[in-house]
């Protein structure tokens, strides 16, 4: 149930975001999702795309330093307390969340959540377990 | 096992008085004969007949590269040419190449002094001597094939390059002892892994490595990855090429140099003044038999230290620190001397980091800034800001715990930073010019 997610290593200088959006615009790789963490040196971007094998190898081939990690989609109803509901249940099973993104579906009226867990395996079994919707690769990036 | 017991291990009084004598020697020749050197001499208002003693070394100009370019190619040959035997020259980066000239005598001499360094990293007759230096107008391949023949070993004269081959010949020749850099062979050992050899099992035993500065880091490295005893061989065309200084086996720790042919002194790169015994600081070396091209006090620009202390080989040349970087890339910064070696043995010491980096200095206020910036690559590259900003914080430490000074530590992209073929600039000074 985990999603496959690209990070890449983004100096802080001008130009290194449009580089990594037109390398992957130039091999049709479309972006469901991002999020850019940054410090005052550097950034990291994390992306969610509709082929991560072809923007893995995208990304090398324009000499980027980029790994894959795996992060899990949670999906809730896009409406006031949406996000509280599922951040009390990590809370009361002490899951730590390392980091997290969120954007909304186009059509479904939901959000979707992307978290990226210390222990990812544990965290979706105990989801599962309080019944909280959880996204497959396959779906998030068809969507 | 010693190759010259006579020589090698002479009292010091009598190696000292030696020195003294051949120093007065070829204080005269080069007086008498080399036309750079009487002007240079009378520049400094100093004459042959005033050098009787090792004392009155410190009284003779010194010589620098700049000199051997100036008298291109042949201005300071102390023999004409029909007593050249044979002419090297070292690739110059910038400009023409510094030429050197030896005598019948002065091959020989070399061939003695190779043979010495080969029977101190302990080669003997018998041993398969697979020399994968350079042969050409580089002393390297050439001077240490002399050695080994010298020596009565059989030596392999391979040359550098064609590593497949090299390492075939390693293995049906029975090669024993390597002569190579200290990067080749950890190169040779990455293609025998990738040819499915095991290299450490072949007969090779000791490796006999020079010609670029390296630590002892990458002495470990050697030694496990090739599975040789890795020696560190001195040795620059200006003086003589190869087999100017050696470690000994037994010790492993400083380098021979061979008094009776060479007097070495360590100066302040800064002011030229000579610093007392087991200070660090640039070498200097003054060749003492030398007939071809001698070289009075000349400034090699590496920084070392002399060890006096006699050593478990019972030889009694004193010997020189593991050259620890060269006094043009010397930095000073805040006041400390700082070599972008230093840095990057730290670098080579921390996982995954590898050794490329820039160093940027400036000025802010009246505080001297470094910044070291390092290549982030798949290997040390995390999702998280937490662990590469505390792989910053590492680095930055064991930079500061070295050098006493604290840097900034900045992480790039990779292949921003120039690759070390050649002359990579690996320090950017934008402090203003006083």
């Amino acid at each position: 149930m985990k999603v496959e997610q690209i990070s890449i290593f983004i100096e802080n200088k001008t130009g290194r975001l449009a580089e990594v959006a037109r390398v992957l615009g130039e091999r049709k790789v479309n972006i469901r999702a991002l999020s850019l963490a940054d410090t005052s040196d550097f950034g990291i971007l994390r992306l969610l795309v509709d082929d991560t094998a072809l923007a893995l190898t995208t990304l090398k081939e324009g000499g980027f330093t980029v790994n894959r990690t795996e992060v899990v989609a949670v999906e809730v109803p896009d409406r006031p307390g949406g996000l509280c509901s599922i951040l009390q249940v990590l809370d009361e099973c002490e899951i730590n969340v390392e980091y997290m993104y969120a954007f909304v579906e186009r059509n479904a009226g939901n959000a979707v959540i992307i978290f990226r867990f210390d222990d990812a395996d544990n965290a979706i079994k105990i989801l599962q377990q309080k019944e909280v919707s959880i996204l497959s690769g396959d779906k998030l990036y068809s969507l | 096992m010693i190759w010259n017991d006579e020589f090698e291990t002479l009292p010091r009084e009598a190696l000292e008085s030696l020195q003294a004598k051949r120093l007065k020697q070829v204080a005269e020749r080069v007086y008498a004969t080399v036309p750079f050197y009487r002007q240079h001499f009378d520049k400094h208002g100093v004459k042959p007949e005033q050098i009787k003693s090792l004392d009155d070394l410190q009284r003779l100009p010194f010589t620098l590269k700049q000199d051997m370019r100036d008298n291109y190619p042949y201005g300071l040959f102390a023999k004409p040419l029909d007593q050249i035997v044979r002419i090297h020259a070292s690739s110059g980066t910038t400009g023409k190449p510094t030429v050197v000239g030896y005598t019948k005598r002065d091959i020989d001499n070399w061939s003695e002094l190779m043979a010495r360094s080969f029977v101190a990293a302990g080669a003997h007759r018998g041993d398969v001597i697979h020399n994968a230096y350079g042969y050409g107008l580089f002393t390297g391949g050439l001077g240490a094939h002399y050695g080994a023949e010298k020596l009565g070993a059989s030596v392999i004269p391979m040359s550098g390059g064609n590593s497949k081959k090299q390492l075939m010949i390693m293995q049906d020749f029975g090669s024993s002892i390597l002569t190579c850099t200290p990067s080749y062979s950890l190169y040779l050992a990455e293609i025998a892994a990738e040819e499915g050899i095991d290299i450490r099992s072949l007969k090779l035993r000791v490796g006999i490595l020079g010609a670029e500065p390296w630590s002892e880091k990458m002495r470990d490295e050697i030694e496990e990855k090739v599975g040789i005893k890795a020696i560190d061989i001195y040795g620059l065309s200006e003086i003589l090429g190869p087999g100017v200084g050696i470690e000994c086996i037994e010790a492993q720790s400083g380098l021979h140099i061979w008094e009776d042919h060479f007097i070495p002194e360590i100066i302040n790169p800064e002011t030229g003044e000579v610093l007392p015994e087991g200070e660090q600081g640039e070498l200097v070396i003054t060749t003492i038999t030398k007939e071809g091209i001698p070289m009075i006090r000349y400034r090699t620009r590496d920084i070392t230290r002399i060890i006096a202390e006699p050593c478990i080989c019972g030889r009694t040349h004193r010997r020189l620190e593991r050259m620890c970087g060269r006094s043009d890339d010397m930095l000073i910064i805040r006041g400390v001397n700082v070599f972008p070696s230093q840095i990057e043995s730290v670098l080579m010491d921390i996982e995954g980091v590898e050794p490329h980096y820039q160093l940027i200095v400036d000025r802010d206020g009246n505080l001297d800034t470094l910044e070291v910036q390092v290549e982030v690559n798949e290997q040390t590259f995390s999702d998280e800001i937490k662990v590469l900003q505390g792989l910053s914080k590492q680095i930055e430490k064991v930079l500061k715990d070295l050098l006493g000074i604290s840097c900034r530590v900045r992480l790039v992209e990779p292949k921003t930073l120039a690759r070390s073929e050649g002359k990579a600039q690996r320090v950017i000074d934008n402090r203003p010019k006083t």
